[in-house]
């Protein structure tokens, strides 16, 4: 199961990693090797089996629907990197 | 009073306290001269706290935990100098019941690793042979465990970062049953897979400790009511049912010291009362690693979407947003967390969801199923938890499939969330190798009951021999 160039770039960029050329070679390499070895769930015909998403019979968790005390602005904002008043700085979006 | 921080074990701490033969403080700074003597050569914290607040057991802390007020990186560059607000739920419990905190420790970056070899803080080194890895990705706990500068230590478990660990360095370490232990505030990897657990001198210790985090906590829907924790005493173990997955003790890659030792470990519990027969996991081993190297990945990928340089952590500027996110991940993370996030984005992308991570969730379910069956038959299931014993610095970073293989024991019964605890029972080479015990799943206090009649029986010396 080889990965192409290509697909490296289209996953990174859908990962929004900006991959250094040296990093673009070595993962294609190491993931290609990767993936054939994690193919192998294919071997298996799994058709009438039920996927698991998580290991506990856990169906819903209630509580009480109750306002609580949450963060505090200035605790809220204590590791930005931009502050703007109330809001996180960033630059054009657009 | 002197204290030899290298022998005295929790239990053994507490009597101190109890009888007012040290004070709280007096503890804490005994271990944080410890840490200043020999951490130097082993790097097992990223950073100590000095004044801790407590009168307790001092504790070490992975810093995956949150801790409020004290920088907390994942042993990664991209939460450098990340200060948490609040408290983790377990690192909350362990202040209210006064434990001070000693530090924070190493680990390969986002919990993502085998070695401690992928912090990109440097790595940690065995206290049993500093030219070799303590494991991973939990190197730092387990290593201050073993040498001294920690009496216990909290980690957390994806694949087999505490378990593995506490094999590589000689010491108890349990992985809990998922739901036990709450993930409030623990940098997430795995969400459906990670676990807080419990690292100690032996297994009395890490039951004590695991009952002072276990709970049902209301900020993490996940958890579940804990039985209450039992303190083991006994020394037989008559009535009890071991079961040797074939699977996992004559895997490929175990070495022959290693299932020597496990071998003896065994017929030492039946010698002890316990009745031993052969079971299968036919599909568990052979498939386990490919189903975590699918599953694990995708949620890494969806959990560290976070990191994008808005709210917190580090920002690399550039002049749109999008360039922003994208400068600031690629400088922020290492290797390990990049080959995880770009397979596990690969895994979830269109076209190759149903044939990779719906498939690995079907593996899964096979995986659940192989281990109730074997659980109709045996209280336990018995195996090595590491393949071979600590391995040298470098010896595995170059090949990351080789790396995975280190967790080939431990993964499958963390896919199926059950507890594992890992008991040391014996050296190779001068090395320590550690016996894994898994049970169903809320199964603690037998795991618990059977590690310390083991290591009873066992007599294995926990402090390292080049530092007796």
């Amino acid at each position: 199961m080889a990965i192409t160039r290509e697909e490296v770039l289209h996953v990174a960029k859908l990962a929004r990693l900006e991959l250094s050329e040296e990093e673009i070679e070595r993962l294609t390499g190491e993931l290609s090797a990767i993936l054939e070895a994690v193919s192998k769930v294919s071997e298996l015909d799994l058709s009438d089996v039920p996927p698991t998403s998580h290991p506990l019979a856990l169906v819903n968790a209630w509580d009480e629907d109750e306002s609580r005390p949450s963060l505090e602005l200035d605790e809220t904002f204590a590791n930005a990197p931009a502050r703007d008043g109330d809001l996180f700085r960033v630059p054009p979006t657009v | 009073m002197s204290l030899d921080t290298l022998r005295l074990t929790a239990e053994e701490a507490l009597g101190l306290l109890e009888r007012n033969e040290v004070s709280g403080p007096e503890l804490h700074r005994a271990y944080l001269d410890a840490v200043a003597e020999r951490d130097g050569e082993l790097h097992c914290y990223l950073r100590t706290v000095e004044d801790a607040e407590g009168n307790g057991v001092p504790i070490a802390l992975k810093d995956v935990i949150s801790t409020k007020g004290v920088e907390t990186t994942a042993g990664s560059k991209i939460l450098e100098g990340y200060v948490p607000v609040r408290d983790a739920t377990v690192a909350a419990r362990c202040r209210e019941a006064g434990l001070p905190t000693i530090g924070k420790t190493n680990t390969d970056e986002f919990a993502m690793g085998s070695s401690t070899e992928n912090s990109a803080y440097g790595p940690t080194r065995n206290p049993w042979d500093p030219s070799r890895v303590p494991g991973g990705s939990g190197g730092g706990t387990a290593a201050a465990v073993s040498a001294g500068l920690a009496p216990w230590g909290l980690g957390s478990d994806t694949g087999g970062s505490v378990k593995q660990p506490s094999a590589l360095c000689g010491n108890v370490g349990l992985r809990p049953t998922y739901g036990t232990v709450s993930r409030f505030g623990v940098v997430a990897f795995a969400s459906s897979l990670d676990q807080i657990g419990p690292v100690a001198k032996n297994v009395r210790d890490c039951a004590r400790l695991y009952s002072i985090v276990a709970g049902k906590d209301a900020c993490d829907s996940t958890t579940v009511d804990v039985p209450a924790v039992v303190l083991p005493t006994d020394e037989r173990l008559d009535g009890l049912r071991i079961g040797v997955p074939r699977e996992l003790n004559d895997a490929e890659g175990i070495e022959p010291g290693v299932a020597d030792a496990v071998a003896k470990a065994i017929a030492l519990a039946e010698e002890l009362g316990a009745e031993v027969g052969e079971c299968e996991l036919p599909r568990s081993v052979d498939y386990g690693l490919a189903c975590y190297y699918l599953i694990a990945p995708a949620e890494a990928s969806s959990n560290l979407a976070r990191y994008d340089g808005v709210r917190y952590g580090l920002r690399v500027d550039a002049d749109s947003y999008d360039a922003l996110v994208e400068r600031t991940r690629d400088a922020g993370f290492g290797d390990e967390p990049k080959r995880r996030i770009m397979l596990g984005t690969y895994a979830l992308s269109a076209g190759y969801y149903d044939a990779y991570y719906g498939q690995a969730q079907k593996v899964r379910t096979v995986i659940i199923r192989e281990h109730a069956e074997a659980f109709e038959r045996f209280d336990i299931l018995v195996s090595p938890t590491s393949p071979t014993v600590a391995f040298e610095l470098g010896a595995k970073t170059a090949d990351p499939l080789a790396m995975y293989l280190s967790d080939l024991l431990t993964i499958p019964s963390c896919m199926a969330g059950l507890p594992g605890l890992n008991v040391p029972c014996g050296l190779s080479e001068g090395l320590p190798i550690g016996l894994q015990l898994i049970g169903p799943q809320l199964s603690e206090n037998t795991l618990f009951r059977v590690g310390h009649a083991l290591e009873t029986a066992l007599g294995f010396d926990p402090v390292p021999e080049r530092l007796r």
